[in-house]
């Protein structure tokens, strides 16, 4: 798995990339009420906004880790939004990225690199 | 920044494994372990624990304190039975609302709550306009809880049975757990409870007897809030402030007959000519409850249309986000009185989109008052 600053985990599969939010962004979230996922075919810029999701305190913006196209989204998670706090790695994921430079993934922190980033 | 200041039960919070954030100059609880959203229903279910210990409290007393009070706030205080409390508010020359509160009268003395963020210009203006006729005093030796929901009678009943007599809107002297306590069977949730007046010192001892029941948890203000807002309650500084009249603020039933045209004391507080004249007439705009038709909360500032393109803004919204016993969003707005119908569909802008919501009556859940 890979991490962002933003609190986003990406993990890589055969066809794509998954990516949702850390467990330590949804505590800090709090109980989350709204997803607003982007639509499958939409083409990305990295730090673009493209989900909005929204918790008992505020909203926030959850921005594309890479640049790329939308292959898959996570209908479940629109329709139960308290998937991100039960599940943050597995069934609350966000959507699945088919990247356009897969080198941009380099960039990214490790599990241990984002464990010192939120230490 | 100056230094936040800190309730009596603090250290409480802290030990409970509160969020603590700065509110209204207070270090307060914005939710416990157990998370907004858990903490509401626990309180619609069961019992919730209150920590509203940086409200003002305020003890007005001397002969002809409630006709003085009268002259500051639009409600009938003469005619208030002893023991019995009644929401009222401080109103300006331009009829809006300085402050929101709840008065008591206890036969010697009116007994006075207001906002935290209020409270030193709430009593700035009470001595500046009663004194030295009777005399204002800040009760600052005191914290306040309140204990809400279906169970707090039984819990409250448990340490002194006189709880259980008490109908909505009473007051009494309590003795609970050793201590004198000033309690009113009302709160800001929309459930049934009671709100306590006890002396710093007894302070603790008291939450954690309360807290000692299976029934009770702690709950911080996130919850506080949107309980509140589900109850359809006002937020001072959000949903009505000093632009605002209480006829704006669909506070009308707040005024009784006696204060209105024709009564027997009527007017003779700041604003009236303004006042009197809207609660005749109607005011130009209104508070109305707004269930969002789809998912996404509408929170405050989102700025409410008639059309779903173009057109004037008609209002904004002046609190919302989720309802975790309605289940969805729900908010509450001020909008020009031509929409201000229930059934009416407006439209909220929304990351720049126009977003339809429905004039709803309020309260968005049923009130479980015991009158």
């Amino acid at each position: 798995m890979k991490y962002t600053e933003e609190h986003e985990w990406l993990r890589v599969e055969d066809d794509g990339v998954v990516v949702g939010i850390t467990e330590h962004a949804t505590t800090q979230l709090g109980d989350i009420v709204f997803v607003e996922l982007p639509e499958v075919g939409t083409t990305v810029t990295k730090d673009e906004e493209i989900v909005v999701i929204e918790s008992v305190k505020a909203a926030s913006d959850i921005l594309a880790p890479i640049d790329g196209e939308i292959v898959e989204v996570n209908e479940a998670l629109a329709e139960n939004p308290a998937l991100a706090n039960e599940d943050a790695i597995g069934a609350g994921w966000f959507f699945k990225i088919e990247p356009s430079d897969p080198s941009q993934m380099d960039d990214l922190m490790d599990e241990a690199g984002y464990k010192k980033f939120i230490a | 920044m100056s230094e936040l200041l800190e309730t009596p039960l603090h250290d409480l919070h802290v030990a409970l494994g509160a969020k603590m954030v700065p509110f209204a100059g207070y270090s307060m609880p914005v939710q416990y372990p157990l998370g907004v959203m858990k903490e509401h229903i626990q309180t619609r279910e069961r019992a919730g624990l209150f920590d509203v210990s940086h409200m003002g409290q305020v003890k007005v007393s001397g002969t002809g304190a409630a006709a003085a009070l009268e002259r500051l706030i639009p409600v009938d205080i003469e005619g208030l039975g002893l023991d019995r409390q009644r929401y009222g508010m401080f109103t300006n020359a331009a009829g809006g609302i300085m402050d929101d509160l709840m008065l008591a009268n206890r036969g010697d003395h009116i007994f006075i709550v207001v906002n935290a963020a209020c409270k030193d210009a709430d009593i700035t203006h009470m001595k500046a306009h009663l004194e030295p006729d009777v005399s204002v005093t800040p009760v600052t030796d005191r914290a306040l809880l309140a204990l809400q929901g279906p169970s707090a009678q039984a819990v409250l009943s448990a340490l002194d049975p006189k709880a259980a007599t008490m109908r909505f809107m009473d007051v009494a002297t309590l003795s609970l757990n050793g201590a004198e306590c000033w309690v009113s069977r009302s709160g800001y949730t929309g459930e049934d409870g009671y709100e306590i007046s006890v002396a710093e010192a007894d302070a603790v001892a008291l939450a954690e007897a309360l807290l000692a029941h299976g029934d009770v948890e702690a709950i911080g203000l996130g919850a506080r809030d949107s309980l509140r807002l589900e109850g359809g309650l006002c937020l001072y500084g959000h949903d009505i402030d000093a632009s605002t009249t209480p006829v704006e603020g669909a506070l009308s039933w707040a005024i009784q007959k006696v204060r209105r045209s024709g009564g027997a004391r009527a007017g003779g507080f700041p604003g009236a000519d303004i006042i009197l004249g809207q609660l005749e007439q109607g005011a130009p705009r209104k508070r109305v409850g707004l269930l969002p038709e789809g998912r996404a909360p509408m929170r405050e500032g989102v700025a409410l249309f008639a059309s779903a393109e173009g057109g004037a803004q008609i209002g904004a919204i002046t609190s919302g986000g989720f309802g975790p016993s309605v289940g969805g969003p729900v908010a509450m707005g001020l909008v020009d009185r031509a929409h201000s119908e229930v059934g009416t569909t407006v439209f909220g802008e929304l990351r720049g989109k126009r977003l339809p919501l429905t004039i709803a009556k309020l309260p968005f859940t049923a009130a479980n008052f015991k009158r």
